[in-house]
């Protein structure tokens, strides 16, 4: 579990991050969801250290990572997986060898044994057979599963995805949805996605986190959301008019 | 704005420190270095084969047509020709033009990954992501280019030989001799004391420009620039230093 404790943060003055608390909770898929900009990017580096927070604490299974020397922070990111928005592959090296990179860095396992664990991680997302192909030889929605390989290869206890079906048609958006929905189950991770895809909200939002304009607006569920009163919510999940008048109409 | 100079400074002694600090795993450090070498090394090797040929050739005419005073001997034209190459051209005016192309080469690659994500992508995993990258670069430099300057050198002296006979400004014998001619050892190590400190200004430089872009593909241009006008710069001011030091005895 990961919690997140009156977390705050400034750039320039501008305070992109206000006073957050959260729980992600393990073995469930935990959403972080809201507009452009409002800053869940933020929230997710702050978490993973990439920046340091103004304020606040950041406690991973009792551990406050801010707090922690920059040893002990590598000792927790070792047990971090996490995928880019842009994938965040090595372009010089294949597929094989960016899943098989965390491997090489931090395990004494032989060639053999750390092929079998990656063909095993491309099985699992679906990219069997494709080790030899270059991140620019892959498609938009190949290089989002390939980044997810790469980060449960090494057999991450949190993982993070940022926008992880962003640009990706509906139909792929939801192969890669229910590929970390069932990947989170079956390895007992915590599990935290930055989306603002409604489809990947209702499909595996077991714990969302609204953010409005830097502040942890709204938690609930998949049910909960669609039944919200929060206006800045509903105004989010219903941002087209259609939907809004055919649901309302629905509820009538 | 007047301490930015100074803050840059300071930024690139850290991440030095960085680079420099313990490596997660020495045998991934080794394939990278050797990856490194070649990269950076063996690929620079034809246009520096090419231009050592060339300017062997032409220091040899201009010397050739300079002496035309009947007090200098011949043998003169080999000497100059061994002198300017060892002393100057060779370690200095080849490592502006791996300035120029492996500088660019490692700030455009760092400071695309950078903006891509992937230097967050192993931090997050956990690795010194200044270490990993910029560590092997510098190791692979200042071991490959010695190598490359003193082929360089032995190129420029040959394209020297060439062009000398062939443009009748000496006989064999008169340059052979004249290369050989007042040779003090000492110039060699002078020479590759300050190709060694080259690779480590080259590599670094370029890396710590690399490693700070933010932006866009605009901002990697700018850094792929600031690398090579910074590293050149650095490279004349070291070039007066490390002479000083060898010749003011």
């Amino acid at each position: 579990m990961i919690e997140i404790k009156n977390i705050s943060k400034a750039f320039d003055g501008r305070q992109i991050v206000k006073d957050v608390s959260f729980k992600f909770e393990k073995g469930k898929t935990n959403l972080i969801i809201g507009e452009s900009g409002c800053g869940k990017t933020t929230i997710i580096k702050l978490m993973v250290g990439l920046h340091l927070p103004d304020e606040g604490d950041i406690i991973y299974d009792g551990q406050n990572f801010p707090k922690l020397s920059v040893k002990e922070q590598q000792e927790v990111r070792k047990q971090i997986g996490m995928t880019f928005q842009g994938g965040a592959l090595f372009d010089s090296q294949t597929l094989e060898e960016n899943v098989m990179f965390p491997l090489d860095m931090f395990t004494n396992l032989s060639r053999h044994e750390k092929l079998d664990r990656v063909n095993f991680c491309l099985d699992r997302v679906q990219l069997t057979g494709k080790n030899k192909l270059y991140p620019a030889e892959l498609s938009g929605g190949m290089k989002k599963r390939a980044a997810l390989a790469r980060a449960i290869a090494n057999n991450p206890r949190y993982l993070f995805c940022d926008e992880p079906n962003s640009g990706l048609d509906p139909k792929t958006a939801i192969v890669i949805d229910k590929l970390i929905h069932s990947i989170t189950e079956e390895f007992g991770m915590t599990t935290i996605i930055i989306t603002h895809d409604m489809n990947s909200v209702i499909e595996i939002g077991e714990n969302i986190m609204f953010v409005h304009k830097g502040q942890n607006w709204w938690t609930g569920d998949k049910t909960q959301v669609l039944n919200t009163n929060n206006k800045e919510l509903f105004d989010f999940v219903f941002a087209s008019e259609y939907m809004k008048n055919l649901f309302l109409a629905g509820k009538k | 704005m007047a301490f930015q100079p100074i803050n840059s400074i300071g930024k690139y002694f850290s991440l030095m420190f960085r680079v420099f600090s313990k490596p997660e795993k020495f045998s991934v450090y080794i394939r990278q270095i050797i990856f490194e070498i070649n990269n950076l090394g063996i690929s620079s090797l034809p246009i520096i084969a090419i231009i050592s040929v060339f300017m062997g050739g032409i220091i040899t005419i201009q010397a050739a047509f300079g002496f035309d005073n009947p007090m200098v001997p011949i043998y003169a034209v080999g000497y100059t020709t061994r002198e300017s190459v060892i002393l100057e051209f060779s370690p200095t005016i080849v490592c502006l033009i791996l300035a120029g192309k492996v500088g660019s080469n490692i700030a455009s690659e760092i400071g695309t990954m950078r903006i891509s994500e992937q230097i967050d992508a192993l931090e997050i995993m956990g690795i010194n992501s200044a270490g990993y990258l910029i560590f092997p670069k510098i190791a692979g430099a200042v071991f490959i280019f010695p190598f490359l300057i003193a082929i360089s050198m032995f190129l420029g002296l040959w394209g020297g030989y060439v062009m000398g006979i062939s443009a009748g400004a000496c006989s064999a014998y008169e340059y052979i001799f004249g290369i050989q001619a007042f040779f003090e050892p000492w110039k060699l190590y002078y020479s590759f004391t300050k190709v060694v400190v080259f690779a480590f200004i080259i590599t670094s430089v370029s890396a710590y420009y690399g490693y700070y872009t933010h932006g866009g593909a605009l901002e990697v241009g700018r850094s792929s620039t600031n690398a090579v006008v910074y590293s050149s710069i650095l490279i004349l001011m070291f070039s007066l230093i490390i002479t000083n030091l060898f010749f003011n005895r």
